[in-house]
């Protein structure tokens, strides 16, 4: 690992000071940026630990309903936090279907947005990789791609966003507060990842020195908690990065779809929000036929970019298989396995 | 840089210098600290046998700079035995055969004990797999792992009700 300086500043605007500076990167529970460091992947000159900055790391209820996460909430208080789990049981469910309990009882609510992607070439500094050395080329491309991305990519990059958390959050229209040189700003989190293009090293829209401070739910999020589930086909069953994964969380009235709210997991450089699949939904009668059809429309712009075409038929059926589970209801408690397709819940299917 | 850092690690506040900022905290219990029960597997958050409790909560030792702990409470392996009176965890490992090898053995006790204080697994050995997850043993003694795990939980459960009653 390369040595860098270490500092850790008491207030946020001396954060975002310190961080705009070329070089400089910030530090919170570490779990994914040591990684990165100690494979000689990420060779920052500076850690900006924000683990000491007061205020953010509460969990706030708001007067439109809405809930208002700090950055460095941990995932596991996230996900155990009662009120939060009643009103967004597919983020819950998303959270502890992701890593170990001891990296959730240490990663933050901010780094996990900001988690890097997992493709094997990016972590291999021998290798050719856009992300990681522009214009050197992708060894993706022609590596062991089976589990890279079928939407949004390019040829210069076909790697995918690693993060559960995001998937939910996404369909439930969260957005993230960022403290930057500029002040404090918003931006949905639907925009907050960018498409790798022809500039895949730019992962984000933020600016350097840009701190995400808290993430918020809207007020209609809870709106969704009686249907809403969080699925996540792994290489095994706990412990694994998604191959694909779908969140999908209903409005249900009258027996009807009054709304409907889709993201997918695994299929792309960002957290996927289905809006056209959405828009089929509207108005129908819950059912496999509509699932179907929904399913379709999510992934109809899909193309394989290696050896992972089974992906685009995968993704649609988890799809199904979250809509009919969140149409049939949120279970009382998160089950045993979280989001697996293995978990023995009444009423599952088997056979995605 | 010198950075100058205090932790209390099994309940003996330890202050250290630290010459280099790049020391996590299993290098620290292991190469400065002698506490060598902790141990290094994958070194990269993948294995769990590097697992401590830091404020009373299990993490990966490994994947955490000792800098940033600074005033930190460390609940090492080292630490869990009252003398020469084991841990309810570690006695119910042996009882149920819960290793072979022994080297993720401390990982999987200081993990145990951090599951059972969580207190989301309960009695179903299905929770306690999956809360297990983090720790990997390549000698396979997973189902004796379970079982332990389940009887720790219940006789600490047991004596905290009937020092409560």
């Amino acid at each position: 690992m390369k040595n860098f300086d270490y500092v850790r500043p008491a207030t946020i605007s001396d954060a975002v000071a310190a961080a705009a500076e070329p070089g400089a990167v910030y530090l919170a529970a570490g779990t994914n940026l040591l990684d990165l460091m100690k494979g000689g992947v990420s060779r920052p000159d500076r850690l900006v630990d924000v683990t000491r900055l007061p205020g953010l790391d509460r969990i706030e209820r708001l007067p439109d309903g809405g809930i208002r996460i700090g950055a460095l909430v941990r995932n596991a208080d996230l996900a155990h936090d009662a009120g939060f789990a009643r009103s967004c049981p597919a983020v819950a469910e998303a959270l502890l279907s992701g890593a170990s309990a001891q990296l959730r009882n240490a990663a933050t609510v901010g780094g996990n947005l900001l988690q890097r992607t997992r493709c094997g070439y990016f972590y291999d500094a021998a290798s050719a990789c856009n992300k990681r050395e522009p214009g050197t080329g992708c060894d993706a491309r022609d590596g062991e791609n089976r589990l890279h991305a079928v939407l949004g990519w390019s040829d210069a990059c076909i790697a995918t966003h690693p993060s559960d958390f995001c998937v939910p959050l996404v369909a439930l229209d969260a957005v993230v507060e960022i403290e930057g040189r500029g002040g404090r700003r918003e931006v949905a989190l639907e925009a907050l990842h960018r498409l790798p293009g022809d500039t895949p090293q730019r992962e984000t829209v933020l600016e350097p020195g840009d701190l995400i401070v808290a993430l918020r739910l809207p007020g209609d999020a809870p709106a969704f908690a009686a249907h809403a589930r969080y699925l996540k086909v792994r290489e095994r069953t706990s412990f694994a990065f998604a191959v694909v994964s779908a969140a999908a969380a209903l409005r249900i009235e009258h027996g009807r779809i009054r709304n409907a709210r889709l993201a997918l997991g695994g299929v792309a450089a960002k957290p996927w929000r289905a809006r056209a699949a959405e828009d089929t939904l509207s108005g129908a009668t819950p059912g496999q036929d509509v699932f179907r059809r929904a399913a379709e429309a999510a992934l109809a712009e899909a193309k394989p970019s290696g050896d992972n075409q089974f992906k685009i038929e995968l993704a649609q059926r988890i799809l199904v298989r979250a809509l009919t589970l969140a149409a049939t209801g949120t279970p009382e408690r998160v089950p045993a396995l979280p989001a697996s397709p293995f978990s023995s819940v009444a009423g599952a299917l088997i056979d995605a | 840089m010198n950075l100058s850092i205090s932790l209390t690690v099994n309940g003996v506040r330890r202050n250290v210098e630290l010459d280099d900022p790049r020391v996590t905290l299993l290098d620290l219990l292991r190469e400065r600290l002698d506490l060598t029960g902790t141990k290094k597997g994958c070194d990269r958050g993948q294995c769990g046998a590097c697992t401590v409790l830091v404020d009373g909560r299990r993490i990966n030792s490994c994947m955490a700079l000792a800098v940033s702990l600074d005033g930190a409470d460390i609940l090492t392996i080292e630490g869990v035995a009252r003398g020469s009176e084991l841990h309810p965890v570690q006695a119910a490992f042996i009882a149920h055969d819960g290793l072979q090898c022994g080297f993720c053995t401390p990982g999987q006790i200081m993990s145990a004990i951090g599951l059972i204080e969580e207190g989301q697994a309960g009695d179903d050995p299905e929770r306690v797999r999956e809360g297990m997850s983090g720790n990997l043993c390549r000698c396979g003694a997973y189902a004796g792992i379970t079982d332990a795990v389940l009887d720790a939980q219940r006789s600490l459960t047991e004596t905290r009700q009937g020092r409560a009653a």
